[in-house]
């Protein structure tokens, strides 16, 4: 029936060592008056019957639908060893790693992770992962906060809608004043950013490529923002950072992105995880868990969760952050992912969407009517003007089986034309065409 | 173990990618380029498969080992709900948010939408959210909720009330919403003192935050009443739900006057905990803070179809889209697995699991607070100081009996804790076979201390040094 082993004749032998007569004498310190109301659920069915179920769901999911779509997650190749390691029961059914002489599988393997994710960004330090992209930047935003001391954020409008919600619902609490400063088309206003830091700016917060595709470099915005005592907090997008400049290379004080497209499938918006990593002189700011290395009496190597004096179970309200759970399954399938591809293999595979990518803008740009707006270069998302309503459009197309790409209309008013198209290296050159031919008749008719 | 950066040679080929089917680009601009590659590691697939492998065996998980760990039920994480989640692996989630999109997103939709309801019958709450990414995270999102709604009501309320034995996430959750903290000492019968309780209880007090059963797996009588005190003074109440495995069908949250909880749906649905995360934490309201929820919202119409719109006065988005969507299935589809009569007995077992566990180790440990508990109960190992030896030695000395050790030294106001929650997947002959351990450890406590204080010695690596990992912030390879 369940997955509960006790015969009838055990839990008898159990309930006379108790000292009682039966199991609803086990509940008799809950007084009759706060019993459950109701407890109306259907009754229990089969593993087979549940599949059965359940398959019929994940057919309705719109998963043959063909994605030029991201928005912060993206569809990326998995390597099958990635799920064969990452779904190992010893990895996947441990407890959190607090203590280390049984969880050394899971200790070593994140602090390989936290390695791997210093080495991409281009930081000194990271954590073991946090939750996702959105969230790790509004972390990094509160981060900043108490690194400086200072109340202030200034916010680049060309990041993620959907991170800065997340970002303003973070700082509520904080009575932090959030400025935010419009893109010059597909690109961050450098210039306004610059002039938006005062001495109350505690960080400057930006995405790279932002949600446009454009890529900037922020080298100059972090040499500003120090000169007035505040942190650039970069978001990356990992796969990009097998070509692009990292944060690190750019002077950010701290980096944070969404980790999905290292390994994790899309399912649905998640499990995915967010990365955080800085310079080694904010590593007691960090939120979160860190995995450290030390030795053991006999001076054999070993991993620890260290620093564990920032975190809530022992700092309670004066903890750095509260999170206490992340998802560190997830960040393992990182790491794996990382080792799979190799230096190498990562920076090829960063090539292969921007050629992807730049086949498809030379293709769609060729539509009449149709133009780039990306003033700058751009990995592998880039933002189109149409001749009408993008929404209609990305409806329209959506019944032939293709998601267009994203419309700006519903995050950025007054852009209802434009639409963000992602071309990752699982789109092949075939559906790149198809993807043409429906825009092209979509926008002519 | 060595590094898997240790094993790297330069030049060792990695996965092959597909051959390009479009031509090659212009160079990507030298000056937005990153100099070298990320120094990733090289190593053979079989390499790679060996390391990882290896790494894996030299873990304690719920799939090899017992874990009689208090806070954190880790129960048998069933196999099909594997299968399940994979299910929806290639759905985008932005799809959903197209227009026209949520059409074409009908099955997962609905999945989110049938977890909410069942949700809320089994908690009691009118409306449920999926959106927070962890029961900490939950938290957060109950507490930003009840501080909209005073800010509705034209009020700003300084403080939330946590009792001294609450998860230390409570705290910090409230703390990050912008509250100051008072916390309630615990009195003799195991749960909030009422008298100092109704001293600090205010209308500057935005919240009071409840475990129940408490972390001490005692079910406080008198819950109903601290909802009701503090409903008098305007306060809400906030419910964790990391402790719901007790109570499944025999008590709802919402039925006891809270208006805001959180469930851990790897903790009580039996999702992996993957060496701590991730997990999945869903909110649930009363309906008068429904309008606070973060959005979209996914309604169901007259006509059946699911859709997605804005939540009215939303605290708005707390993740990037609608939740950690693979644990939630996984929740889902076990919910749906046990159905009424299978939740019930799983709070059913938990309880007896756990007050067979207490019985038998009573008369070796001391038991600060001596009743009937819930699913999980807390010894003190302060007897067993007198020998010099700690509750950390106890723990260690498990693990060489292969044993994940009990959570110890938590709740913090009882000295020397042991936590023990065995869940109800486990056998008698299991809790037994623990029973044994656990008291030979406090017979070689009383004749042998200095061996526990050795243990363990059949692991990978014996007691590390945390206070030189702490000095040293060695946090990854040069």
């Amino acid at each position: 029936m369940t997955y509960c082993p006790n015969t009838p004749e055990e839990i008898r032998e159990m309930l006379s060592v108790i000292g009682v007569e039966t199991i609803e004498d086990l509940f008799a310190p809950i007084p009759k008056e706060l019993r459950a109301r109701s407890f109306d659920l259907p009754p229990g069915i089969s593993e087979f019957e549940l599949m059965d179920r359940a398959r019929q769901l994940a057919q309705a999911g719109g998963s043959g639908i063909v994605p030029f779509i991201g928005g912060g997650l993206y569809d990326h190749l998995i390597p099958a060893t990635v799920d064969h390691l990452g779904s190992r029961a010893e990895f996947a059914t441990s407890y959190t790693p607090y203590q280390p002489e049984c969880s050394q599988g899971t200790l070593q393997a994140l602090y390989e992770y936290q390695s791997g994710i210093c080495r991409l960004t281009g930081m000194e330090v990271s954590n073991a992962s946090l939750y996702d992209g959105g969230t790790a930047l509004a972390e990094g935003a509160l981060m900043a906060l108490r690194v400086t001391n200072r109340n202030a954020i200034v916010l680049d409008q060309s990041v993620n809608p959907l991170h800065r919600e997340i970002v303003r619902g973070y700082l509520a609490g904080h009575e932090a004043q959030l400025v935010e400063i419009e893109a010059k088309g597909c690109e961050a206003d450098l210039e306004r950013l610059s002039s938006a830091i005062s001495g109350e700016t505690a960080a400057v917060l930006v995405q790279n490529p932002n949600f446009f595709g454009s890529v900037a470099d922020f080298t100059a915005l972090a040499e500003r923002a120090h000169q007035q005592g505040a942190l650039l907090v970069v978001s990356c997008y990992p796969i990009s950072l097998g070509l692009v400049k990292s944060p690190g290379e750019m002077g950010a004080d701290i980096a944070v992105g969404e980790g999905q497209s290292l390994g994790n499938p899309l399912s649905f918006g998640g499990p995915a995880f967010g990365l955080i990593a800085a310079t080694k002189s904010l590593i007691r700011n960090l939120p979160g868990r860190i995995v450290g290395e030390t030795i053991d009496r006999s001076g054999r190597r070993g991993y620890v969760l260290t620093l564990q004096a920032r975190e809530q179970h022992i700092k309670r309200h004066k903890a750095t952050s509260n999170i206490c759970t992340n998802q560190s399954l997830c960040a393992l399938r990182g790491m794996i992912f990382m080792t799979a591809l190799g230096a190498d293999g990562f920076r090829e595979l960063a090539q292969l969407n921007y050629d992807k990518a730049e086949h498809a803008k030379k293709v769609l740009a060729l539509i009449d009517g149709v133009t780039l707006e990306n003033r700058a270069p751009t990995f592998n998302e880039f933002t189109l003007t149409l001749p009408t309503d993008a929404g209609s459009v990305v409806q329209r197309l959506l019944a032939r089986g293709i998601a267009a790409g994203v419309p700006l209309g519903s995050y950025y008013p007054g852009r209802e034309n434009s639409l963000v198209v992602t071309v990752t290296e699982r789109r092949s050159r075939e559906q790149i065409e198809k993807l043409a031919e429906g825009l092209q008749e979509a926008v002519c008719s | 173990m060595q590094l898997i950066f240790e094993k790297s040679m330069p030049g060792r080929p990695g996965v092959r990618l597909p051959a390009p089917d479009v031509p090659h680009a212009e160079p990507f601009p030298a000056e937005l380029s990153r100099k070298e590659p990320p120094r990733l590691p090289e190593v053979s697939e079989l390499d790679l498969v060996r390391h990882y492998t290896n790494l894996s065996r030299r873990n304690f998980s719920v799939d090899t080992n017992f874990y009689p760990l208090g806070s954190c039920t880790m129960k048998y994480n069933v196999k099909v709900m594997e299968d399940l989640a994979a299910l929806f692996r290639d759905c985008h989630p932005m799809l959903a948010l197209l227009p026209g999109g949520a059409e074409m997103a009908q099955g997962p939709l609905s999945l989110i939408w049938e977890l909410e309801r069942q949700l809320c019958e089994i908690t009691g709450m009118d409306q449920v959210t999926t959106q927070p990414l962890a029961g900490a995270h939950g938290e957060m999102t109950g507490i930003l909720m009840i501080a909209a709604y005073h800010r509705a009501n034209g009020e700003k309320r300084r403080y939330v009330i946590v009792p001294d034995s609450s998860h230390g996430t409570n705290p910090a959750s409230a703390a990050i919403a912008g509250y100051e903290l008072i916390t309630v000492p615990s009195a003799p019968y195991g749960d909030m003192d009422l008298d100092a309780y109704r001293q600090v209880l205010t209308n500057e007090v935005a919240a009071v935050m409840l475990t129940c059963p408490n972390t001490l797996g005692i079910f406080n009588p008198y819950v109903a009443d601290v909802c009701r005190m503090a409903h008098e003074v305007g306060a809400l109440t906030y419910y964790d739900g990391a402790n719901l495995n007790a109570i499944l069908g025999k008590v709802r949250p919402g039925d006891l006057g809270f208006d805001v909880i959180h469930v851990n749906l790897h903790k009580t649905f039996g999702t992996p905990h993957g060496g701590g995360g991730p997990g999945s934490g869903p909110v649930g309201v009363a309906q008068r803070l429904a309008p606070f929820l973060p959005g979209p919202r996914v309604v169901r119409g007259e006509d059946g179809k699911f859709t997605l719109v804005p939540s009215e006065k939303s605290i708005g988005r707390v993740s990037d889209f609608f939740g950690n969507f693979g644990i939630m299935a996984r929740a889902y589809g076990y919910i749906t697995r046990l159905g009424k009569e299978g939740l019930i007995e799983v709070s059913e077992q938990a309880v007896l699991n756990a007050n067979y566990v207490m019985a038998r180790l009573k008369e070796a440990y001391d038991l600060p607070f001596d009743t009937l508990c819930m699913h999980e109960c807390v010894f003190s190992a302060s007897r067993q100081t007198k020998d010099g030896v700690h509750a950390i030695d106890i723990a260690k000395y498990l693990i060489d009996r292969r044993y994940h050790p009990p959570t110890v030294y938590f709740p913090l106001n009882v000295k020397e804790a042991i936590m023990i929650e065995p869940t109800e997947t486990e056998s008698k002959q299991t809790l037994d076979d623990f029973v044994d351990a656990m008291l030979e450890a406090a017979r070689i406590a009383a004749t042998d201390p200095e061996s526990l204080r050795q243990a363990p010695v059949g692991t990978p690596v014996g007691r590390l040094d945390e206070a030189r990992a702490a000095r040293a912030q060695q946090v990854c390879c040069e």
